[in-house]
């Protein structure tokens, strides 16, 4: 392959860290009242590089996986896919945005680029095909993620949410890059598919393999959040600013269930009978602990952080069930975002001046202030909970059924009854929704551009859902 | 001789202490800060010694990167520590307490 050819391999890419320099030099050279046009640019950024990505498909189609960079990097189908839902979730994201920091009087340009690059870091870590590129995707992505969380310096709990979740993150880094030294001595080779041709030559209970792995595992685990590594998220989620939160909260599950995926499976896949006992041991503890303390929350800001410890134990289930399940953790990982980006982005447009909508109590009434909203957030919690039709219940379902066709069942009931469980916090923002009466009888009024994006959220879980079949079929296309 | 065992267990043993350092420490969030660049530079250390001790020469390179990466994350926590104290008056982790459930 000449070099060309990479290049047009990587261009969505080297689009993306460009425009946010390019973006950088503008927020700090451009007159006041031009800004608007950093939010527009960051916008077009998006769309563009989603259909750069997608391009090679539309204009034939490529033969994949094909690396380039001497190895380093990798374009596959499910990378793809995964790159588009990203920048899908980051432009929903950016949408919400505006809106929310204009009611908060607060500069959103800081945003805006800090939210392109952690895009780009999440692509990067994508199509990581070598530990190196995966570590920088990874905390370019993390850095990004730091400094967003702390914008709002003004306000105590957005800064104290940000030391914890720099200290946490930073921690989590050093553990995973602890578990990649070793696996390096270990295999001698930092491409992934050397070290699975090494580990599988090695035997099981090599020592300092499986010190490797559980560094490795408490790294991912603290990242993603998973239990017990869980205790960073729920302050986390409460402190920081909800625009920030809707991107940190949803997007980066995507990308965690790629660094899995790239791992676990094409890195460890030959020893994945010694890490399938830890990896189910986290999903157990996080679908539980999530769905029952989530029940005690009234902040709904910290509810979702537990709803999501939740999820990324469903995440993780479906690591357990060999191929058919990544294909479900994949499906699940597109869709959670989708939801997640929407929850938040509804609450993000509740917010009043200098006020964050994020107790139970501000959505009290929703449903006579602003009929719609409450529709759209019903249609979001409903499929969080997994009821039917909404798409949740089929990213749940498809995660049931391939750890039951593995035979993980007793999992699978425990999984099941946890869902139970957690569908009684998802419906009480339902009823509080529309069975309460609020104080504050002023009808939400919203812009046009916010009215659509949560229009498309909460309609897209309708829609999915009724379309799972096609959804899952572009899933198994991609990881085959 | 020093064998690669010496470095493998000077790198263990930094990475416990900058542990320690961060779970035990209830003074303040620099120290903090110090202990997450000492977990970093075990890291380097076990890379460097395998680098030789395989002739292979990624090791040191993945070094460069986490330096690089280090000084970058130094910035940020630092950036942050700052806006803390500003807001604060205080960098003590026992301060930061606002956020329980």
């Amino acid at each position: 392959m000449n070099w060309y050819q990479a290049l047009t391999m990587i261009l969505p890419e080297i689009i993306m860290l460009a425009m946010a320099c390019v973006l950088l030099m503008l927020q700090a050279f451009l007159p006041e009242r031009r800004k608007g046009l950093i939010h527009v640019l960051a916008l077009v950024t998006l769309a563009l590089v989603a259909i750069l990505t997608m391009r090679p498909y539309l204009v034939g189609s490529p033969v994949w996986p094909e690396s380039i960079l001497h190895g380093a990097f990798v374009r596959d189908r499910a990378g793809d896919l995964m790159k588009v839902f990203v920048e899908i979730v980051a432009f929903l994201a950016l949408v919400y945005g505006k809106q929310y920091f204009r009611v908060w009087q607060q500069k959103a340009e800081d945003f805006y680029i800090l939210l392109i690059l952690s895009v780009f870091g999440m692509m990067v870590m994508i199509s990581a095909a070598n530990l190196l590129t995966l570590y920088l995707g990874l905390e370019t992505l993390a850095l990004a993620s730091y400094a967003a969380v702390a914008m709002f310096r003004k306000i105590g709990l957005s800064v104290e949410a940000a030391v914890k979740y720099f200290v946490m993150g930073a921690v989590a880094s050093g553990m995973l890059l602890y578990g990649m030294s070793l696996l390096y001595g270990a295999t001698g080779s930092l491409q992934l598919s050397e070290i699975r041709t090494a580990v599988a030559a090695l035997p099981a209970h090599d020592p300092l393999l499986l010190l490797a792995l559980v560094f490795l595992l408490v790294g991912l685990a603290f990242k993603l959040g998973a239990v017990p590594f869980h205790m960073w998220l729920p302050d986390v989620y409460e402190g920081a600013p909800a625009a920030v939160m809707s991107f940190v909260a949803s997007a980066p599950k995507i990308a965690g269930f790629a660094i899995l995926y790239r791992v676990l499976v094409d890195g460890l896949a030959p020893i994945s009978s010694q890490w399938q006992g830890i990896v189910g041991l986290l999903a157990l503890l996080s679908m539980g602990l999530g769905n029952v303390v989530a029940i005690a929350q009234t902040n709904v800001k910290r509810m979702l952080a537990y709803s999501t410890i939740s999820h990324v134990g469903f995440l993780l289930l479906g690591m357990l069930s060999g191929s058919v399940g990544y294909t479900a953790s994949l499906f699940y990982a597109l869709t959670y975002a989708l939801m997640s980006v929407g929850a938040f982005g509804l609450l993000m447009l509740l917010t009043a001046r200098g006020q964050e909508a994020e107790t139970l109590d501000d959505l009290k009434g929703l449903n006579q202030r602003a009929p719609w909203l409450a529709l759209m957030m019903a249609f979001l919690m409903a499929s969080m909970a997994g009821v039917p039709p909404f798409v949740g219940f089929f990213s749940k379902l498809y995660v049931l059924q391939a750890a039951v066709e593995a035979g993980q069942i007793w999992l699978a009931i425990a999984a099941v009854l946890f869902a139970v469980m957690g569908a009684y916090y998802y419906l009480r923002v339902i009823k509080v929704m529309y069975f309460d009466t609020s104080e504050n009888e002023q009808p939400v009024l919203l812009p046009l551009d916010a009215q659509a994006a949560i229009t498309l959220s909460g309609t897209a879980q309708l829609f999915l859902g009724v379309f799972a079949g096609p959804l899952m079929s572009l899933c198994v296309w991609a990881m085959n | 001789m020093i064998s690669l065992g010496h470095y493998l267990a000077l790198g263990g043993m930094l990475f416990v202490l900058s542990l320690a350092g961060i779970v035990l420490n209830r003074r303040n969030v620099l120290l903090m800060l110090m202990s997450v660049e000492l977990m970093l530079l075990a890291v380097n250390m076990n890379f460097v010694a395998f680098s030789r001790y395989l002739g292979n020469v990624d090791g040191q390179v993945f070094v460069f990167f986490v330096l690089t990466v280090a000084a970058a994350e130094a910035a940020i926590g630092l950036a942050i520590l700052v806006v803390l104290f500003r807001k604060r008056h205080s960098i003590d982790v026992d301060e930061l307490d606002e956020l329980k459930g």
